[in-house]
């Protein structure tokens, strides 16, 4: 079949397949993939170069005793802190988030809509200029200890939003029935709320975790002006010091490792979260829904 | 009895929280611009008070930014590249949103875990895995030298702006996908078919349905990743390092990182936050007025 005859084909009966266009969103995906794929392989380079293959070997993983990521304090110490924001971020941002949207979606008074901008306000702006507007705070007014301290009070700022989209979107969906129905058969507010609402809000609580880890994780901005100089680094940033100098492949290694923690985590969270909704009432499907859900 | 008090005081500690780590470092950076620096440490000394506000920071700012001055160059710049690079960022989302939404189906779980998968992989580890591709010695040049495109290494890192677009489209393009799909995806299909029945071509279907309805999905998305790249530093530095192309945010930087007057480097944020206030109003009302729409509709 000739590529003119495909097209008019293509005219006449719009819902085939487009394949010039389902060829572009494969070499999309591949475009988007596989340089990450690459810089993954070169962390097994038998060298120091991060971009002439010389051979397979682990050195640069565990082989050599001084610069291998498992032996480099300064590598391992930049996954440490990058894990140790992560946690923080999830323990504080999740309840305050879930809080505020609680808060927001059953609260009918004045306050609730210039806290409703006020809230949407960090996931607008800028992570320079929430940076700066932190590093001078910190510095001028509050007298907080720049490292961990600093770091996760500026995470958690913009983590909040996230929760609270997410959680409002569950508790929209999820309705005041259930409540209602649970305080007419004689629960009290707390024991509604506890018995009943947390429960059906779970799964959004769950995918919030799941994003403040993304979040926290792949922050580079906020997390470097807050930083302590080099005892707390996180990944992100120690590729942006490195990357341009003489770094080894112990370099890929070190993203490779974060990328593995993520990926697990998230896969082992997506199994969880999968087993965890079918005991739930359907009201949405799935947990890239929620994700989805954010970016409009 | 349902008590007052009850729900809105769920939502105090995250208010208290984004009233301390929000609303006031907004005004310590705009305390700062107004204010002065202290003439032995050159450290910002800041003017809580606006009775107390200078404004000699802000007028240097300002004088720079007259065409021609140092800053201005940096703007018109920053403005040229955010719009190049949102032009390729919507000439390859869209085509693979709609091809996802329309098309895709024994595949479609697949493409989207392969679309999702770059949120999962740090923004900076995807910028290193370029790097490796583009040093003089690596796999793009020698590629291009072995097709006889090139015949010596090409210097892709050493200040070229094709390459900081390249590396901003190639970063932000899966934050516009996302939105996109989502959007084009709720397209209800019997639109579109009624638009073939009622005679229209598939090119004029979807210039008068699909384009339309996805008007919205198309500005949020594209305001979403204008204003993280309106204030992208790291991109730049990882991938040109160099004067020539520098934008606005790594003018701020480095104010912040290495300069000494923060002052100037505030009143730039202030510049930088009005400029783009247009934006972020657009994205809040559209943000709002959703959330109003599906309160309506479920409750």
């Amino acid at each position: 079949m000739s590529a003119v005859s495909r097209v008019r084909d293509w005219l006449a009966n719009p819902w085939g397949q487009p394949r010039l266009l389902g060829a572009f969103t494969w070499a999309y995906m591949v475009w988007s993939i596989v340089p990450v794929g690459i810089a993954i392989l070169f962390s097994f380079n038998n060298g120091r170069s991060r971009s002439v293959w010389q051979g397979f070997s682990t050195r640069w993983w565990w082989g050599d005793p001084y610069n291998s990521v498992l032996h480099d304090p300064t590598l391992r110490g930049a996954i440490e802190q990058s894990l140790r924001l992560a946690t923080l971020d999830m323990l504080v941002a999740v309840p305050l988030g879930v809080g505020l949207a609680i808060g927001l979606t059953r609260w009918r008074g004045y306050g609730a809509r210039p806290v409703n901008y006020l809230m949407l306000f960090p996931l607008v702006t800028p992570e320079i200029v929430m940076a700066v507007s932190l590093l001078l705070v910190f510095s001028l007014l509050y007298a907080i200890h720049f490292g961990t301290e600093a770091q996760t009070l500026g995470q958690v700022t913009f983590s909040i939003s996230y929760v609270v989209i997410i959680v409002r979107g569950r508790l929209l969906s999820v309705g005041p029935e259930y409540e209602e129905a649970a305080r007419d058969l004689g629960a009290s507010q707390i024991g509604a709320f506890r018995l009943v609402l947390l429960p059906l809000l779970w799964p959004a609580i769950f995918a919030s975790f799941i994003v403040v880890f993304a979040l926290s994780i792949d922050d580079f901005v906020v997390t470097d002006y807050l930083s302590a100089g080099q005892s707390t680094q996180t990944v992100p940033i120690l590729i942006y010091s490195s990357v341009r100098g003489t770094a080894t492949p112990a370099l890929n290694a070190v993203a490779t490792v974060m990328v593995i923690i993520t990926l697990l985590s998230v896969g082992l969270a997506y199994l969880v979260y999968r087993w965890a909704a079918r005991s739930q009432p359907a009201t949405s499907n799935s947990a890239l829904n929620e994700i989805a859900a954010l970016e409009v | 009895m349902v008590r007052r008090w009850f729900w809105p005081s769920f939502a105090v500690p995250g208010v208290a929280w984004l009233i301390l780590l929000f609303l006031v470092p907004t005004y310590a950076v705009i305390a700062v611009a107004f204010g002065s620096l202290d003439p032995i440490s050159l450290n910002p000394v800041p003017a809580w008070n606006p009775l107390d506000w200078s404004f000699s920071a802000m007028q240097s700012v300002l004088s720079d930014l007259k065409p021609g001055h140092t800053f201005w160059i940096v703007f018109v710049r920053t403005f040229e590249y955010v719009a190049i690079s949102l032009a390729g960022c919507l000439l390859i989302g869209y085509p693979v949103a709609y091809y996802l939404a329309r098309y895709a189906r024994r595949t479609r779980g697949i493409l989207l875990v392969l679309l999702v998968v770059p949120f999962w992989v740090s923004y900076l580890m995807r910028m290193l895995a370029w790097v490796g591709l583009l040093l003089p010695d690596g796999l793009v040049n020698r590629v291009l030298m072995d097709l006889g495109i090139l015949s010596h290494p090409y210097p892709w890192l050493a200040g070229q702006p094709s390459s900081v677009m390249f590396a901003l489209v190639y970063g932000y393009v899966p934050y516009m996908i996302l939105p996109l799909y989502a959007v084009l995806d709720r397209i209800d299909r019997s639109v579109l078919e009624a638009g073939r029945d009622l005679g229209g071509s598939p090119i004029s279907t979807f210039v008068h349905v699909t384009l339309p309805l996805s008007k919205n999905g198309i500005l949020a998305a594209s305001v979403l990743i204008t204003l993280p790249m309106f204030g992208d530093y790291y991109t730049n530095d990882v991938i040109s390092n160099s004067p020539k192309t520098s934008m606005i945010g790594n003018q701020i930087n480095l104010f912040f990182q290495q300069g000494a007057a923060a002052n100037i480097g505030a009143s730039l944020v202030i510049v930088l936050s009005l400029l783009l206030a247009v934006l972020m109003s657009y994205y809040l009302w559209v943000t709002v007025r959703a959330s109003a729409a599906t309160k309506e509709s479920l409750l």
